[in-house]
């Protein structure tokens, strides 16, 4: 153990106040508490923790009502965006956003989520993409990758049967409503910084009344993927990233000129 | 000279997961073997001298369980 002493020195990195200090559920190494943490760094950035509210949905997702520091309901599976809709427009003061699984958004939430969207409701959606529905026990998703195993496609997902993966920001980025979709990873440290732009850039486009935004988070389930967290880091970059482009896939003109 | 830097690792929500591990540019983060934690985990550390308090570690940790320090850049002809 190297001891320096530490009123000497400045604190450059500390827990933000929008994320509660305690010890999560997550399976260690889950990219689950890193997409946590850059919400309430960008919650703390912009002030808006007093003014937010979470509707939070169901999967390894769902207790994010108990560590963002913000006020939350919870949704039923993949209704979110709609629960989302009906807060915002009671409350168009405060800042909405929706904390949301693939097996959520994209399977049994599709319909909402390119409803939302479509109608440009004025809401932020945090999309964590793990390719499985990490909760029940890492069973195939809309989002699992053409030949990978999971505990219900053993021998891989078989596109012939099963079908290929939907491209949630590709989809969400044709609707006329949509204002901010882009895509991130949160394998390495220079996409995690990527990441929290992204998820900032969300916020200021609802902070402005710009319509629906959407960061797409490519996330670890290190647990169902059957690998330690540096190998699932690893094997995101590898195999996900080329199937799920990164980038901005929409971007109002106001929040292409924002510098943050 | 690149500013001395040093973390703290809060061992009631580290998980052992190794990703500041592999994350340190510096490479003086391991596992403390010496320790485990009421929940089974050997918690991060800082093992070696060399941290410069870029933060690297804090930003890929999924429990935000590091604070990080730096020593104060001092202005020239200013004093501390
Ligand atoms: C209506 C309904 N159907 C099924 C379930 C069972 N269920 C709980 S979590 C979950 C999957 C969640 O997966 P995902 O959204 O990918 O989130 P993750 O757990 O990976 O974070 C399912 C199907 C449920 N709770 N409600
Ligand atoms: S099961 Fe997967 S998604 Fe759920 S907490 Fe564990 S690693 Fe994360
Ligand atoms: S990244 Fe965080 S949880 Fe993982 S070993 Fe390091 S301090 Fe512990």
């Amino acid at each position: 153990m190297v001891a320096m002493d530490l009123s000497e020195m400045e604190v450059v990195y500390q827990h933000p106040h929008a994320l509660v200090d305690m010890y999560t559920h997550f399976c260690p190494g889950c990219t689950h508490g890193v997409a946590h943490r850059l919400v309430a760094e960008v919650l703390d950035e912009m002030a808006l923790s007093e003014r937010t509210i979470g509707v939070a949905s169901v999967g390894c997702s769902v207790f994010s009502y108990n560590y963002l520091n913000i006020d939350f309901v919870q949704a039923p599976h993949g209704r979110a965006p709609a629960m989302a809709t009906g807060v915002k427009r009671v409350l168009p003061d405060h800042i909405v956003m929706t904390y949301q699984g693939d097996g959520d958004m994209i399977s049994i939430g599709a319909g909402e989520i390119v409803a939302a969207a479509g109608r440009g409701e004025n809401i932020t959606v945090i999309f964590i993409n793990n390719a499985n529905y990490g909760m029940t026990g890492g069973q195939m998703a809309p989002t699992t990758l053409p030949g990978m195993k999971t505990s219900s496609s053993p021998n891989g997902r078989d596109v012939e049967q099963a079908g290929y993966p939907i491209l949630a920001c590709e989809l969400l980025s044709t609707q006329q409503g949509a204002s901010y979709i882009a895509r991130r990873s949160l394998h390495d440290p220079k996409n995690i910084r990527m990441a929290k732009k992204a998820i900032r850039l969300a916020f200021e486009t609802q902070v402005r009344g710009l319509g629906f935004s959407m960061v797409e988070l490519l996330s670890t389930c290190p647990t169902n993927w059957h690998m330690t967290p540096v190998k699932a880091v690893k094997w995101l970059e590898e195999k996900m990233i080329p199937y799920y482009p990164l980038g901005d896939y929409k971007v109002h003109p106001t929040i292409s000129e924002l510098k943050v | 000279m690149p500013l001395k830097g040093t973390i703290v690792v809060n061992e009631n929500l580290c998980k052992a997961c190794e990703l500041c591990v592999v994350a340190c540019p510096q490479h003086v983060i391991s596992l403390n073997k010496e320790i485990i934690t009421p929940r089974g985990y050997h918690p991060a550390h800082l093992a070696e001298e060399g941290c410069t308090g870029c933060g690297t570690c804090a930003l890929v940790c999924p429990e935000a369980a590091i604070t990080v320090y730096r020593e104060k850049r001092l202005i020239q002809g200013q004093e501390a």
